[in-house]
Order: structure tokens, then C-alpha cells, then sequence
């Protein structure tokens, strides 16, 4: 017989986690986090487009210098970030081992899946990508190691950026991380609200749709700035910073 | 119509089993998929072979006891139907089919494609229920009960158990399965007393019973004879979120003399 | 054989009062102390476990099924009748009480069904309070329906999945008690028989079906609820699990069995397509509200039904039954769809059929009501036979539905063996000859619920607790008997399959036993069941050993007892000579062709006694006094 999960303060939110419910809710407000987070820096990485200012400064520098001028801020959101992709993270691995390792430990011979997804399938395998990539990602364009970006230079954002993506190799591995991206958002962002238990027939169809217009404009959004670094479309404004 | 089936065969929970080959020729267009397997057996039995082995009882669609996978779908091509309901109609002559039984580690195979699934009565013995002994009954209709609440709970408690839903489920999720009976109790007024104890404690045999979790992928629905619906499972996650949060237990005061 | 009925007495709606006051009481420390078995977990069954184990009594539940809740009360579509009168048509206990009586064709004790008429209203109100879904109207409170043949609408239901509603509902009060710790519950786990000490009911003999294990567990008293022997005609509406084998060997263990020959052939089902069909699908009697049941008038008729014009159809139960038409009770118009089909006049590729159609409802209402009405319904035909009845009628044919018959009991619901009690359909019934439609969920949870806490109480408050173990020498020496039958049966390795003569045997009895008997053809099926009794004893092939799973060894033993009641089915068959509810002897009936009972002579239930192997066995009577419901030729027209 089971006994009753509930407890008080800590013990109640340990067991909350213990439970497969509770890290799926885990799971949904993290990514409700880090999908708020991916659709401002798409929109902060949009600014590439943007014309050089009169002064000659791009607006994209600005908008970095803007952002490190706030150090408590930038610093607030790295910690929720940071946090927010570790629970996610970890919680998706514990349940990945139970949902492959423990429920079913016999596989079959044929399955043949009929309405399902290929994005709600692959979650786990998206994400991982996606964890590889953000830090790659992080060491090539945020922090600039040497070793893995040596053209880096602090503060120079549209200066990295371009430079670092004109590698054909980095752009396509760019844009096929933001494409997996854009396929673990088609499924995660309407799947956050039913973990949470928020579903409705009337609106849930409509969340989907929403979804996947997001993951689109997400997936879009992201590739099209190594894409016009790639053809040339943006290009280095020349050393004026 | 001849057919050409794959089917799995194992002695029992602890030997290990593996696909055998039949051949099998007359098969009608208006037998159901489970008369198509007679034919078979009888075939074997004439043969001096074991005949296979696979649950049914009321072949009516609504005892849940039927149920396996043919060529990787739970309960055959057609949706909204069990096995037992599956007519030959629906498949080709020559066709070749593979049959297998339910795979979860909650529902070990006890013989060739029939699973044991006392993990599902054990779970509606941790909650599933309302706590009212016989004879303690109120006039019925002093509950009443909103039309759409009602048909909404049928809708949930239609579900017969057989569980396709863990079958088809990629992380053999029982979540459609205990959605659907948390559903039904907590739509209804006579359900509420026990709400939130009823979601904590079914979820967490749910969990001991070594089912997967849910990721909203939504093979469970399609494959459900009885088309519970993934509405459900968010319920469940409403319930089980609303009652680990906010429920308190009972104060532990002695009884009285 | 004593067939004291033990019915109190007083006026008969003071009865059931009277005797739960007159009953002992178990104190309620020492219930534990009692061990009682319940085998079966349907809606008598499970209910009885659960209810049992509320009160305290250390129960033990058995099903050959893997769970309680795919008993085959779950297929039961219509719906349940209880005399609540909330729709304020005139419906009370006692007409409902007198529906029964008179539906039964005077073949009932009128006590029981009073009894079961005034519980009805308690049924609905504990299966409410459970969170059984019924039906809703827009204010809240329940819907009703009226429902095969009743002139008051008293049916309550959920959608057309009462039976597995209700069940559930059992289920869940049961798996509660499991959880508890207060019901034992044991799993595919067969019976094989009864055991009997000094004359009382004190445990069983069961098979494990998964290991093949067979064991004794002892009780101080046994409850038997595994439903109907329809599958004694291999083709039914029953599940391909059900079986008589409980009742079947409490029967050899010395309980009296009552009206075999009772069996209730069901109108509305699918027509058997081919030599293959494993089982026969009923199509809801509530169809019948709104369909119209016809065949053509010429014979051999070959046109499509849409192509046969108003004129030329003969809707023949709104022809002789002016008054209840297509709603006639269902021995009624089981037999009415026989006389046209022997008459040529049948549907369908095998002639055996008439079609029921819905376009005149379709008109009046809607296909959208239709649709709400019976969707799952005009779904499962479809998927069954391939064809859409919103477009073309529905092919029907009668098929063996329910048994009336079953063990003896009394008042009480106690067989001829002292602590066995039988309950829901696997007792000789409120029934009488006949069933009517939504009763049989009434029955077996009124059974289960309401009526066995308080008799069985009332036998344990007078019996010692405890006391006897499995190692008991008459308990072993049951135990071996059983080994030894299974051993039998494995060792006989023929060439036929279970299912062949099972087959064999449902055909004889089909056609001999069936809708419409006569004296020959009893005859005829009295010698020939033993024919193929000893073919199966000679040359059955049951294939596996015991020790394992094995589902040839579970339909063998089956058989094997099929084969030994069919026989007694057919004697029972013979001796009633009348015409009433569900047994229809072709040389008692009027020149329309309706039954005609002999009540000077028949007015009794006969209870047969098990005289020993190769015996005949030995007919009683236990007469049958009707004071309140007076005896008259049942009409329909």
C-alpha cells in the first residue's frame, strides 16, 4: 500500500519533486523560463539587422553594453537561468531513466506510432543536443574561449558574432541547433501547460497552433542571423568600434 | 484470406520469449481478430502443439481483458476498437502481421501475449473509490449533479482498464489509465469529500508500480478503445499539483471515548 | 431434500422487515473472527465481498478473471430498474413487484420478489453515493427510461454501459476493502469445487491459473455468485470465461439445482455470420424503444430492405401485439422472430433474421437524437458486421442470453447445503420463467448488497468459528479428487479439440432446447448428450500439462460440466410439460401460437437432486403460492 506524499515546508516540496507529477511541473515552469528567455534573446539577436547608428556604433553593442551596464540584473537572470537549466535538466535525465530504463525494460519488436509527433518523441534527445550547444555556445560567443572562438574579443558583440559565424561549419551547426530547437518547442511549449494541468478542448487546440507558429518564428528567427552572416547579407562594418 | 503471422511466444514470466512464424490460410473477412486466432489454435491443437496463449473474456469490447499489439499498434489498425472487436475486414490478403503482448515492467508477460495487470486494481485500491459503506446512502437524487459534469465523468469512467494506453505509451505512462478514474471521482459531487488524498495517493502507487511518466505525447488517446481522452491526464496533473500543495492531513487528535 | 423456503410470515410488504429483525446478530468484535469466501467478483459477488468486508468479516474473494472488474455483469448495456417513481407515472414497489412476478410467468416466490423490488430504491441511492455516472437530466437529478416492457420509466442508466458502470462502482467499493486489508483477493483463481463437512459448506478447492497450483482454503461459510450456465450452448451472449463449473459441482456436492430448463433467449443480437463464431453479440433492448422489428411478407424475398416498400413489410409485433409492439417481453418476441424465420420469411445470408430499422425514428427525430441515444450502439453493429445502420436496417436474431435456473436457494438466499449461498444469476432466481429487460443488475446487486449481510449474519451468529484447517483429512481428500480429474483430463490426449464438441454439444441444444422444445427432440438430445459426453471422455485433445498456464485445461474442465448439465437441462426440459416465459414447448400453446401454462400442474419450482454418477437424478418440488400477483394467462396484445 502506498503511503500519503505530503508532508510540511521542505519535506512537502522534496516529495512534491519525488513525485513523476511534480517533476514534470518542475519541468514546465523551468521551460516556461528558458522559452521567456529564448524569445528575448531571439529578439536581442535580431538587432544584427538593425543599421549602424550615426555614431557608428552598432545597435547591437549598445544593447550589450546597455545589458552589462546592469550587473545585478544581467547576474539575477544568469542565476535563474542557470538554475532553471539545471532542474530542467536534471529532472528530464530522471525521468528519461525511468521512462526507458525502468517502465520498459523490454522494447518492442515493432512499434508503429499513429498521431503522435516526431518532436514529442525526441524531447530528450532535442534537449540534450540543445544542452551541447548552449554551451558551445556560451564558451564561443559569451565567454570567448580562446580555444574554442580565438577571434573573440570582449565586448565587440556584432564584431564576435559575425566573425565567429562566418566559419561555414560553426553557421550550419548554429543552424541546425536552432532548428532542434525549434522542434523542442513545438512540442515543449503547449506540453508546459498540460503538465501543469491547464487544458481545455477549446483552448487546447488553439495552444497548439500557437506553438507551433512560436517554434517556427523561434527556429526562423534564430537561423536567419548565421544564415545572412553565411551569405553575406550582414558582414563586418569595418573596425570602427 | 491467408495471413502470415508473427506472434509472440514465451512460456511463461520467466523464460525468455521470441517472434514464431504461422502461416495461416481460410481466414473470413467477418471474423473477429480473436476468431482468427481460434482457427489457429484449433489448427495447433490438431497439430499435438501448445495453442496460444492471449486474455479475453467478453468479446464485446467491454470487459478490457483482450488486448496486444498487432504490427506495433495496441489493439490493430482500427481506432476505437479492441481487438476482440477487430474484424478481418480491415486487412489484406497475404498480409503480414506481427503480434505482440503489452510491454511495461508494471505488466510482465505470463505467457506468450497475455500480461499480468494487477498493478492497475492495485492502484484503484490505493484511491480509486469513494468511501461510503453500504447502506449509508442518501436519497439519490438529494445530489445533483450538472448534466455536463455527469456526461464529463462518464466520459472519463468509460475506460475499461486494458491497458493500451501503457502499451502504446513510449514511456509506458500509466497516466491516461489513473487520469481518467481521478477524473471521474473528482467531477462529481460525491467525489470531493476525498479529492485530494484520492489524487496523492493513486499517483504515488502509480509510481510504485514502476510506470512511466507522462510527456504529453498522446499515443495513449489514440489508442484508447473507449477514447478517454488526454484532457484527462491534465486533470490528474490539476489535482495531484492543487492537492500536494495545499492539503492537509488530519489532525492527530485521539478518538473519542 | 428440504425446500423449506423459510419465508417469514405477515403480510408481504412487512416480510423482509420482520426477518432482518428476527435474524441473529454477530457481535461486531467477533465478525473478524468469522472467515467467509466469496467466490465470483460481478456485481452479487464483489458487492457481497465489499459489503462483507465493511462489516468486518474476514472475507476471502475469488475470480478466475485477472481482475474483479472484468466480470461479465460488465456487459450489461441497458440499464437497472428500481421502483423510485421519480418520474411520477404511477410506478411504485408493488408494481414493480407485480411486473416481476408477472414478467417471471408465475414461476417466482412472490416473498423474494418483493423483497427485491422494495431494496431496488436503496440499490440506486448506494450506487449514486459510489459515483456511478447514471444518466442526467438539466436539473440535476436523474434520467429515466423506459426499457423492455415496462409501461413506467424506472430504468435508470449510464449511456448504454450500465452493467460496467454499476461494476465498477462494485469494484472500486471492493479493491477499498482490498487496500483495507479486509478482503483477500485472489486472482485467476479458478474453483474446482466445493467443499462439504457434516453436511455444511466449509471451503473450496480452487486452481491457480497461472501456476497451475490447486489448493484448499477453508471458510466458515461460501458464497457462490459466477453467474449463468448460458454457455452450456457454446454460442451466447455470455463471456467465453463463463461457466457453471461452481455451481456445477456444489450441484454434485449435494445442492438442489432449480429450473435448468429456464433459459432466457435475448431478441436483439447480431446474426451468426459463419462456422467460426465464438460468441454472439447482443445489441441493447432499448433499440427497441425506437426501432421497428419487420420481415417481408413475401418468402425468399431477395430485395434490399430499402427496396421493399411499406406494403409489402409485415411488422409482425405491432400485428399481434397491438399494445406492447416492438417493447413485447423477450421470450415473446424471441419467439415471434423464430415462427417468421421458420416460416421462410427470415433476412440475411443465412435466413436466420429479421431486420430492426430506425428510418421511421430517424424521421421523428433526428439522426442527431438517434445518434445521442444509441451511437455506441449503431458503432459496435458496425464494426461487427460492416454495415451502417443509420442507412439500412439492422440484422437481428434471438440468442441464449441469461439463465433463470440455477442453484435452489431459499429466503434467505442459502442453498440446499447449510452455509453455501448462492446469489445474482448462479441462484434459481426472482425470475421465475422469464426475465424482463434491466433486472438482472437489480438482482445481483440486491443480492450482494443488501440481502447477504444480513442472512449470512444471521447462519454465522449460529455456527462456531474457525476450526477446521486445509490439512483437514475430508478437505485433502477433496483437494485429490480434484488433482486427479485435472490428471484425467491431460491424460487423455485424443485428436478433437475442447471447443469441437463444445460446439457439438451447443448445437444439439440449440436446436432441441432451444427457443421452442418438444418431447422428441428432448428425447433425441437426452441420448445424444451422452454420445458425445463419452466422445469427450475418449478422444479430447487437451494439449500443455498442468503446472503452468493453460487455457485448454480451464475449457476442459468447463466442458466436461457443460456436458453433464446440458443433459439435465434437457430432463428438466421434458418433464415441464407447459409452455411458460422462457420454456416454450411447441405442444403446449394456443392455435395463435402463444404459451400456455399449466398451472394445476406446474405451479412449482423443480429442484433437482444429484442422485450420483450415472444415476438419474432425483425431481422435487417446491410449490408455489401466488396471493398477492393472482395467477392469469400473461397478455401482451
Amino acid at each position: 500500500m502506498s503511503t500519503m506524499a505530503v508532508g510540511g515546508g521542505l519535506t512537502r516540496s522534496a516529495s512534491f519533486y519525488d513525485s513523476v507529477i511534480g517533476k514534470k511541473a518542475v519541468m514546465a515552469i523551468t521551460g516556461f523560463i528558458l522559452f521567456g528567455f529564448v524569445l528575448v534573446h531571439m529578439a536581442g539577436n535580431l538587432q544584427v539587422f538593425l543599421p549602424v547608428h550615426a555614431n557608428g556604433v552598432h545597435p547591437l553593442d549598445e544593447y550589450g553594453a546597455k545589458l552589462r551596464a546592469m550587473p545585478p540584473l544581467l547576474w539575477g537572470a544568469r542565476i535563474v537561468l542557470l538554475v532553471a537549466v539545471i532542474l530542467h535538466f536534471v529532472a528530464a535525465i530522471q525521468l528519461s531513466l525511468l521512462n526507458k530504463r525502468q517502465a520498459r525494460p523490454q522494447r518492442y519488436v515493432k512499434l508503429a506510432p499513429i498521431v503522435s509527433t516526431y518532436a514529442s518523441r525526441t524531447m530528450i534527445w532535442g534537449g540534450l543536443v540543445i544542452f551541447f550547444y548552449v554551451i558551445y555556445h556560451l564558451l564561443h560567443l559569451t565567454i570567448g574561449a580562446r580555444f574554442v572562438n580565438p577571434t573573440f574579443e570582449e565586448g565587440h558583440v556584432y564584431q564576435n558574432l559575425v566573425s565567429g559565424l562566418q566559419n561555414p561549419v560553426v553557421a550550419i551547426f548554429y543552424m541546425i541547433a536552432n532548428i532542434v530547437l525549434a522542434i523542442h518547442l513545438y512540442h515543449g511549449i503547449w506540453s508546459m501547460f498540460q503538465s501543469l494541468g491547464i487544458a481545455h478542448p477549446r483552448y487546447t487546440p488553439i495552444l497548439k497552433r500557437v506553438s507551433a507558429v512560436l517554434a517556427w518564428v523561434i527556429g526562423i528567427g534564430f537561423c536567419s542571423v548565421p544564415l545572412a552572416v553565411l551569405t553575406g547579407f550582414v558582414k563586418m562594418t569595418g573596425g570602427n568600434l | 484470406m491467408k495471413l502470415v503471422l508473427n506472434i509472440w511466444r514465451q512460456k511463461n514470466q520467466n523464460s525468455r520469449g521470441g517472434m514464431v512464424r504461422y502461416e495461416l490460410d481460410g481466414v473470413n473477412e467477418h471474423m473477429s481478430f480473436l476468431e482468427m486466432l481460434d482457427v489457429l489454435n484449433e489448427q495447433l491443437t490438431e497439430k499435438g502443439e501448445d495453442p496460444v496463449t492471449f486474455e479475453h473474456d467478453c468479446r464485446e469490447g467491454i470487459c478490457g481483458c483482450c488486448g496486444f499489439m498487432i504490427n506495433g499498434v495496441a489493439h490493430g489498425p482500427h481506432r476505437g476498437t479492441t481487438v476482440c472487436q477487430l474484424h478481418m475486414r480491415h486487412f489484406r490478403d497475404g498480409e503480414e502481421l506481427w503480434l505482440e503482448p503489452w510491454r511495461a515492467a508494471a505488466f510482465p508477460v505470463l505467457k506468450d501475449l497475455l500480461v499480468d495487470r494487477a498493478a492497475f486494481d492495485r492502484i484503484i485500491a490505493a484511491g480509486g473509490f469513494i468511501s461510503v459503506n453500504t447502506g449509508s446512502a442518501q436519497d439519490a437524487n438529494t445530489i445533483a449533479v450538472q448534466k455536463h459534469c455527469a456526461e464529463l465523468a462518464m466520459d472519463a469512467a468509460a475506460c475499461i482498464g486494458c491497458g493500451a494506453c501503457v502499451a502504446a505509451c513510449p514511456n509506458a505512462s500509466a497516466s491516461l489509465f489513473v487520469g481518467a478514474k481521478i477524473s471521474h471521482l473528482a467531477l462529481l459531487p460525491q467525489g470531493q469529500p476525498e479529492r485530494s488524498r484520492r489524487a496523492l495517493n493513486m499517483v504515488a502507487q502509480m509510481q510504485q508500480e514502476v510506470f512511466g511518466s507522462c510527456t504529453n505525447i498522446g499515443e495513449c488517446e489514440a489508442v484508447c478503445p473507449k477514447g478517454v481522452k488526454l484532457e484527462n491526464i491534465a486533470r490528474m496533473n490539476r489535482e495531484y499539483i492543487k492537492a500536494a500543495w495545499a492539503y492537509r492531513e488530519e489532525a492527530a487528535a485521539g478518538g473519542g471515548g | 431434500m428440504n425446500l423449506d423456503s423459510r419465508c417469514p410470515s405477515g403480510p408481504i410488504e412487512q416480510k423482509w422487515d420482520k426477518a432482518k429483525f428476527e435474524m441473529k446478530l454477530v457481535n461486531p468484535a467477533n465478525k473478524r473472527k468469522y472467515s467467509v469466501i466469496v467466490v465470483g467478483s460481478g456485481l452479487a459477488g464483489g458487492a457481497a465481498a465489499a459489503t462483507l468486508g465493511e462489516l468486518g468479516y474476514n472475507v476471502s474473494c475469488f475470480c478466475f478473471q485477472d481482475s474483479p472488474r472484468r466480470a461479465h455483469s460488465i456487459a450489461a448495456q441497458g440499464g437497472i430498474n428500481a421502483a423510485k417513481n421519480y418520474q411520477n407515472d404511477g410506478d411504485s414497489v408493488f408494481r414493480l413487484f407485480y411486473d416481476t412476478v408477472k414478467g417471471g410467468d408465475f414461476r417466482a416466490r412472490e416473498a423474494n420478489v418483493y423483497r427485491l423490488a422494495e431494496v431496488s430504491v436503496h440499490i440506486i441511492d448506494q450506487c449514486v453515493a459510489q459515483g456511478v455516472p447514471f444518466a442526467r437530466e438539466y436539473g440535476g437529478v436523474l434520467a429515466n427510461r423506459s426499457f423492455g416492457g415496462a409501461q413506467v420509466s424506472r430504468t435508470f442508466y449510464a449511456r448504454g454501459q450500465t452493467g460496467q458502470q454499476l461494476l465498477l462502482g462494485c469494484y472500486q467499493a471492493l479493491e477499498r476493502q482490498v487496500g483495507a486489508g479486509r478482503v483477500a483477493m485472489y486472482y485467476r483463481h479458478e474453483m474446482l469445487d466445493l467443499v462439504v463437512i457434516d453436511g455444511r459448506a466449509r471451503g473450496i478447492i480452487t486452481r491457480d491459473l497461472v501456476s497451475g497450483k490447486i489448493a484448499a482454503y477453508v471458510a466458515d461459510a461460501v458464497v457462490l455468485a459466477t453467474g449463468g450456465y448460458g454457455n452450456v450452448f457454446f454460442l451466447s451472449t455470455n463471456a467465453k470465461g463463463s461457466n457453471a463449473t461452481a455451481i456445477w459441482r456444489a450441484y454434485k456436492k449435494g445442492a438442489g439445482f432449480g429450473n435448468p430448463c429456464f433459459t432466457q433467449i435475448h431478441p436483439t443480437c447480431i446474426p451468426v455470420s459463419g462456422d467460426y463464431q465464438s460468441k454472439l453479440t447482443l445489441m441493447s433492448e432499448s433499440l427497441r424503444n425506437d426501432g421497428r422489428i419487420w420481415v417481408p411478407k413475401e418468402k425468399g424475398d431477395k430485395r434490399t430492405p430499402s427496396q421493399i416498400p411499406e406494403a409489402e413489410r409485415d411488422y409482425y409485433l405491432e400485428r399481434r401485439y397491438p399494445s406492447f409492439g416492438n417493447l413485447s417481453p423477450r421470450d415473446i418476441a424471441s419467439r415471434a422472430a423464430k415462427m417468421v424465420c421458420d416460416d421462410g420469411l427470415g433476412v440475411g445470408p443465412t435466413g436466420l433474421g429479421v431486420y430492426l430499422e430506425f428510418a421511421e425514428a430517424i424521421g421523428r427525430l433526428g439522426r442527431t437524437t438517434i445518434e445521442e441515444r444509441y451511437g455506441n450502439l449503431f458503432e459496435m453493429y458496425e464494426r461487427i458486421t460492416g454495415e451502417d445502420p443509420y442507412s439500412s436496417p439492422m440484422r437481428i436474431f434471438p440468442a441464449v442470453h441469461y439463465t433463470m435456473g440455477g442453484l435452489w436457494v431459499d429466503y434467505n438466499l442459502q442453498s440446499t447445503i447449510p452455509g453455501l449461498f448462492v446469489l445474482g444469476e448462479a441462484n434459481f432466481s426472482d425470475h421465475g420463467a422469464n426475465r424482463l429487460g434491466a433486472s438482472a443488475l437489480m438482482q445481483g446487486l440486491a443480492d450482494g448488497y443488501f440481502v447477504i449481510p444480513y442472512t449470512l449474519g444471521h447462519y454465522l451468529a449460529g455456527v462456531k468459528p474457525g476450526n477446521l484447517t486445509p490439512d483437514d483429512p475430508e478437505v485433502l481428500a477433496a483437494q485429490r479428487a480434484v488433482e486427479d480429474k485435472t490428471r484425467q483430463l491431460l491424460a487423455i490426449k485424443g485428436k478433437r479439440s475442447v471447443d469441437s464438441i463444445h460446439r457439438e454439444l451447443g448445437k444439439v441444444l440449440w436446436e432441441y432446447c432451444g427457443m421452442a422444445r418438444n418431447r422428441a427432440g428432448l428425447e433425441h438430445a437426452i441420448a445424444k448428450i451422452p454420445e458425445i459426453r463419452e466422445e469427450f471422455w475418449k478422444n479430447v485433445n487437451v494439449t500443455g500439462e498442468n503446472a503452468e498456464m493453460n487455457q485448454a485445461l480451464e475449457k476442459a474442465g468447463r466442458v466436461a460440466d457443460f456436458l453433464e448439465l446440458g443433459e439435465l437441462l434437457c430432463r428438466d426440459a421434458l418433464i415441464r410439460e407447459e409452455s411458460c416465459g422462457g420454456h416454450f414447448r411447441e405442444e403446449y400453446q394456443t392455435e395463435e401460437g402463444e404459451a400456455v401454462r399449466n398451472d394445476d400442474k406446474f405451479c412449482h419450482a423443480a429442484v433437482w437432486e444429484y442422485k450420483g454418477e450415472n444415476q438419474a437424478p432425483e425431481r422435487h418440488i417446491e410449490p408455489l403460492e401466488f396471493e398477492y400477483v393472482h395467477l392469469a394467462q400473461r397478455s401482451y396484445k
